[in-house]
């Protein structure tokens, strides 16, 4: 069984093999409301952990989003392009942003496991 | 300093509504549907917004009220009929706009809407500006609360009998379970709608009533989108003290009467732009993609010159697109001309278009 770890910037991560998947959490489409916009990187760029790999919009503000870890991106999810509302009903399943071919699995080491995001997510939001 | 609550916040609560500060108030910014099916109920159904926020300002006065009135206002005050309304600004003596607002006559004075941002301040301007025999009082003791949408007329009217009969931009005194309510047919989203001033503890039960009967309440996002798409200025962002009403592309509003006298604060500096033109002009710009350009996003010709900036700019839910609108040197606002927006680094087409992005549907006459 793969386990999906979480990212303080709200990410989530699920690694299969040397290749990640990376959207963003319930959590956060929650509190940003309808998403209208998305920009995802290109296919074939590198990006470095903790970098802004992305932006969502909702009708209120633009946020970056980050990637969890270090990589080259092997696949984005065109569909979230053309219909962005997709991430608000489905963020942690088919709504995915981007795949990644990691560069150091030991990079996910420092990310929190579900009970302890959820916890962190409760948190930050109170 | 002390965040202000109105008379529906525990109504707000109920409705699981999303909080954000605002010019001072706790307001909802959204409930538990979201932004954009308020929005698209609003346009479909009928919404109701809390503007409770915003400043009631009665004038009362004799025969001298008029004439001190129209020193400040660019209005035809002489010729407004009883309960008929008008939009307006407050200016200052380069005519930059401290506030614009709705001002409305009534019995023995006049009724002015102000923002909610500017109201304490432009309360203290019009007491300078005006003689000591007039009362004016910033009304804390009345809520206000807009009903906006296609069957808005309809609910309404079955809680108020009679506000069916009201024409657009005018107003009456309508009785709720005995206490008097001044309803204008009225609002800020492009819709067939009124505004409701109501004293502070029957407006909960007034609006209770609107629900039950299939209105819904809207927040502060939805109305932000639903004004944008019907071209409407946002104090603070579209307008300002370093923008002119002419510069606002808000000319229409000014009296013809009055700028052929002018003798109204700012009228010379009106005078001149509207005789000689202005530099910068406000326009509604449409993105050609999906990239929403947000408010301070500059704007470039096609030799990459700057000659604009952006005032407001949002996903407009009606449209189903970026919509934005700003001010932009006065040779690139034509109509289909094409500019570049700045948005993280990278430059987006857009073309400058006419305004409201979406068509009003205001009822002009009573519907019977």
């Amino acid at each position: 069984m793969t386990e999906v770890k979480y990212s303080k910037e709200h990410e989530w991560i699920k690694l299969e093999g040397d290749v990640a998947t990376i959207g963003i959490t319930k959590h956060a489409t929650e509190m940003l409301g309808d998403i209208v916009f998305t920009e995802l990187p290109e296919k074939g760029s590198n990006v470095q952990k903790d970098g802004t790999a992305g932006v969502v919009e909702s009708t209120k503000a633009a946020s970056d989003v980050y990637t969890p870890v270090s990589g080259e991106v092997v696949e984005t999810n065109q569909e979230i392009v053309d219909d962005p509302s997709k991430i608000n009903q489905d963020p942690e399943n088919t709504a995915w942003f981007f795949k990644l071919k990691v560069k150091d699995k030991s990079e996910m080491n420092s990310l929190m496991n579900k009970e302890n995001y959820d916890k962190f997510a409760k948190e930050s939001s109170s | 300093m002390n965040i202000k609550k109105t008379s529906l916040y525990q109504l707000h609560q109920e409705y699981r509504a999303k909080f954000v500060e605002f010019a001072g108030y706790q307001m909802p910014i959204q409930y538990s549907e979201g932004i954009v099916e308020e929005h698209k109920f609003t346009r479909s159904h009928s919404g109701i917004f809390d503007v409770s926020h915003m400043g009631q300002l009665f004038i009362y006065g004799g025969e001298d009220l008029i004439k001190d009135l129209e020193k400040i206002f660019p209005l035809d005050l002489k010729n407004l009929k009883l309960n008929h309304s008008k939009y307006s600004f407050l200016m200052d003596k380069d005519a930059g706009i401290h506030d614009d607002l709705i001002i409305t006559k009534i019995n023995e004075g006049f009724l002015i809407i102000l923002n909610a941002a500017c109201k304490d301040n432009d309360f203290k301007i019009l007491k300078e500006l005006l003689e000591e025999e007039h009362k004016m009082v910033l009304d804390e003791n009345r809520s206000l609360i807009a009903i906006q949408g296609p069957k808005s007329s309809q609910i309404l009217n079955d809680v108020v009998d009679g506000i069916k009969d009201l024409n657009f931009m005018s107003g009456n005194w309508f009785s709720f379970k005995d206490h008097k309510v001044y309803i204008t047919r009225s609002g800020y989203t492009g819709e067939d709608g009124f505004e409701i001033s109501i004293p502070n503890n029957f407006v909960d039960k007034l609006t209770r009533e609107l629900i039950n009967k299939g209105s819904k309440l809207i927040g502060l996002g939805a109305r932000d989108t639903l004004r944008l798409e019907a071209g409407l200025c946002l104090y603070g962002h579209d307008l300002d003290k370093d923008k002119t009403p002419v510069e606002a592309n808000l000319k229409w509003a000014i009296s013809k009467e009055r700028i052929s006298k002018g003798d109204f604060i700012g009228s010379d500096i009106i005078i001149k732009q509207l005789n000689n033109g202005v530099s910068k002009i406000r326009v509604g710009i449409k993105p050609e993609g999906k990239i929403i350009a947000r408010e301070k996003t500059k704007i470039f010709n096609q030799s990459d010159v700057h000659v604009g900036e952006i005032t407001s700019g949002t996903f407009g839910p009606s449209v189903n697109g970026p919509v934005a609108m700003g001010y932009i040197e006065n040779e690139f606002s034509k109509k289909d001309t094409k500019v570049f927006l700045e948005v993280r680094g990278k430059k987006h087409p857009a073309n400058i278009c006419g305004l409201p992005f979406y068509k009003k549907s205001y009822v002009k006459g009573a519907t019977k």
